[in-house]
């Protein structure tokens, strides 16, 4: 079974190199990552916050947005294209089961990810460390969170353009699908329970349900989570009030369970595509 | 041994019957071909043999197994028609992740890629192929391990002629060595000396089975019989030989399968009036398109 998991997601990692997504990748976090940190190391008027942590706050805003776009890029075309090419029937016929392919195909695409925020935070890192000096340690623990939290959520979106890629069984409905999702989960759901919250002003929504729909959200589960972690991060932001509101259990615990979730219908998707 | 048996098997999409109740059983060692104009339900038959699609009614058996669960896969080699790679992948990448997914040494691609006449281009990319190589990397997949079932879905299509009878060569140690080959093609003619037996199918329903000689004498489509008359003598052979067509010295009469003999003394008994004569069966690809003519 790890055989033919790994030797899948070492396919699909050559794949992905060699169609420029590993570089688009890890350009497009490297470059917003890059420009963030310079316009993060501007005099912010301290908040009790070091460098690094105000960097690390900017980087969590770009990465809500950033981090599912490059995972649904990567991943739309994981099932519709091999339909499209014809190359499906002859990898079901194979001995691996659907679930291993899926899960080869997530584990190259993670490993995109995970190379390309890691690559994209450090460099930002590095550019806080050059203006801040030595205090910027105290921020690392919080780099590290932002890591690796960016990580599950990439996972969360990778599975889901699987899923979105098994629903439409073509590229180009697929991507249509891909930018739909990141529209509504990330965009306008945070507008809709932005209106819901000030149409309410104050009510039982604001106070029973409205946290837990930011919870429900992994790309809002994550924010708060990384703002909430770091006394630190959450000064930066100037949302420490907010985040606090909720424990941190509830986003980490989405943050776990969503990437999960997310691969089952994935999974699920996939299952009803007959080549 | 019965490798493979599928009975009474449909499969209908939405109102239209692409496979209509079809018997079929391949055992150890045998070659058998499937033959039909296109949308006659090949390619359906075997995609429900690999369990990709689900049938609508009927048993499928592979070695005991069902079709598509994992002791099935793994006793079955498949080569889908218009077979297609990722075109980023090199031919020896592509082999060595199909051998692994097998459970084999994916040092042996080399080998394989060698078999099948690729050993010069294994480390270029798919994409710059041509269609003829892509077979031969679709032909290399199949071969991987010793599998007990072959299924191969048009196998030469884009073979050129000396690389089908090297294919063919193939499958015959293949078939020595007991595994069972359905493979489908568009020409009598060329499956003939081939398989073992011959499976027509026309409409999703198996219209004839059986070796060459059970289809020859099946349609029991007439010979055709030519004779060219000496010098002179035309007028005698038409004479002779009242039904033949043609004019001059040329004649072209047909012969039913019965009347072989027959036909034979009359030419005997007018050898003194005929310069020469050729007696032609009916073409493979005749009876092809008569048995599927008379189904439909
Ligand atoms: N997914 C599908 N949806 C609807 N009809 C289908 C589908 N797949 C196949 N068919 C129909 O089933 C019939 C049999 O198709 P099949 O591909 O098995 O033919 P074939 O014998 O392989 O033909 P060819 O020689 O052209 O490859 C055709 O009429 C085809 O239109
Ligand atoms: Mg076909």
């Amino acid at each position: 079974m790890f055989t033919r998991i790994l030797s899948t997601a070492r396919l699909e990692f050559a794949i992905a190199l060699r169609n420029r997504w590993v570089a688009i990748a890890i350009a497009m976090m490297a470059l917003f990552s890059l420009v963030l940190s310079m316009a993060g190391s501007a005099p912010t008027g301290t908040l009790g916050a070091d460098r690094l942590s105000v960097t690390v706050a900017s980087l969590t805003s770009l990465s809500v947005y950033l981090v599912p776009l490059i995972a649904l890029l990567i991943s739309f075309d994981a099932v519709a294209g091999e339909v499209e090419r014809g190359t499906l029937p002859l990898h079901l016929a194979y001995p691996i089961s659907r679930g291993e392919l899926l899960l080869g195909k997530l584990l190259a695409q993670l490993c995109v990810v995970a190379l390309a925020v890691t690559l994209g935070f450090a460099l930002a890192a590095g550019v806080a460390w050059m203006s801040g000096g030595a205090e910027v340690l105290t921020g690392l623990p919080a780099l590290f969170r932002l890591i690796w939290t960016s990580v599950l959520l990439g996972a969360v979106f990778l599975s889901l353009g699987h899923a979105m890629s098994s629903l439409s069984r073509r590229p180009s409905g697929a991507a249509g699908l891909a930018i739909g999702l990141w529209l509504v989960a990330i965009v306008l759901y945070d507008l809709g329970l932005l209106a819901a919250v000030v149409a309410d002003d104050g009510g039982a929504f604001t106070t029973r349900v409205f946290p837990w729909l930011l919870v429900a959200n992994p790309a809002d589960a994550f924010r708060i989570f990384n703002l909430a972690a770091s006394d630190a991060v959450g000064a930066a932001s100037g949302l420490a009030g907010a985040a606090h509101a909720i424990a941190a259990w509830k986003p980490l615990a989405s943050l776990i369970a969503w990437p999960v979730a997310a691969a089952l219908l994935a999974r699920l998707a996939f299952g009803r595509v007959q080549p | 041994m019965t490798i493979l048996s599928l009975s009474n098997l449909s499969k209908s999409y939405g109102r239209d019957c692409a496979l209509d109740a079809v018997d079929l059983e391949v055992t150890a060692g045998e070659r058998v071909a499937l033959l039909g104009h296109n949308g006659a339900g090949k390619s359906t038959l075997m995609k429900l043999v690999l369990g990709l699609i689900d049938r609508t009614q009927g048993e499928i058996s592979v070695a005991g197994h069902a079709p598509g669960s994992p002791v099935a896969r793994a006793l079955t080699a498949y080569l889908p028609e218009n077979v297609a790679f990722h075109p980023a992948l090199t031919g020896r990448e592509q082999i060595r992740h199909f051998l692994r997914l097998r459970g084999a040494n994916p040092r042996e691609a080399d080998a394989l890629l060698e078999k099948v006449g690729l050993a010069d281009a294994a480390r270029r990319r798919i994409g710059t192929y041509s269609k003829g190589m892509r077979q031969r990397v679709g032909l290399a997949q199949a071969l991987i391990g010793s599998p007990r079932l072959m299924v191969l879905d048009e196998p030469t299509s884009g073979l050129d002629p000396v690389s089908r009878r090297e294919f063919y060569a193939l499958l015959d140690e293949l078939a020595a060595t007991g595994t069972a080959i359905l493979l489908s093609s568009h020409a009598l003619s060329e499956v003939e000396a081939r398989t073992d037996r011959i499976v027509i199918l026309s409409k999703g329903r198996k219209v004839s089975e059986g070796t060459l000689g059970d289809l020859r004498a099946e349609a029991a489509l007439p010979l055709t019989v030519s004779l060219r008359a000496r010098k002179g003598f035309e007028a005698e052979v038409a004479r002779a030989f009242p039904e033949a067509q043609g004019s001059g010295a040329l004649l072209v009469l047909t012969c039913p399968q019965g009347a072989k003999l027959e036909t034979m003394t009359r030419i005997t008994d007018a050898a003194e009036a005929i310069e020469d004569f050729d007696v032609v069966p009916a073409s493979l690809d005749d009876i092809y398109a008569h048995i599927s003519r008379r189904a439909a």
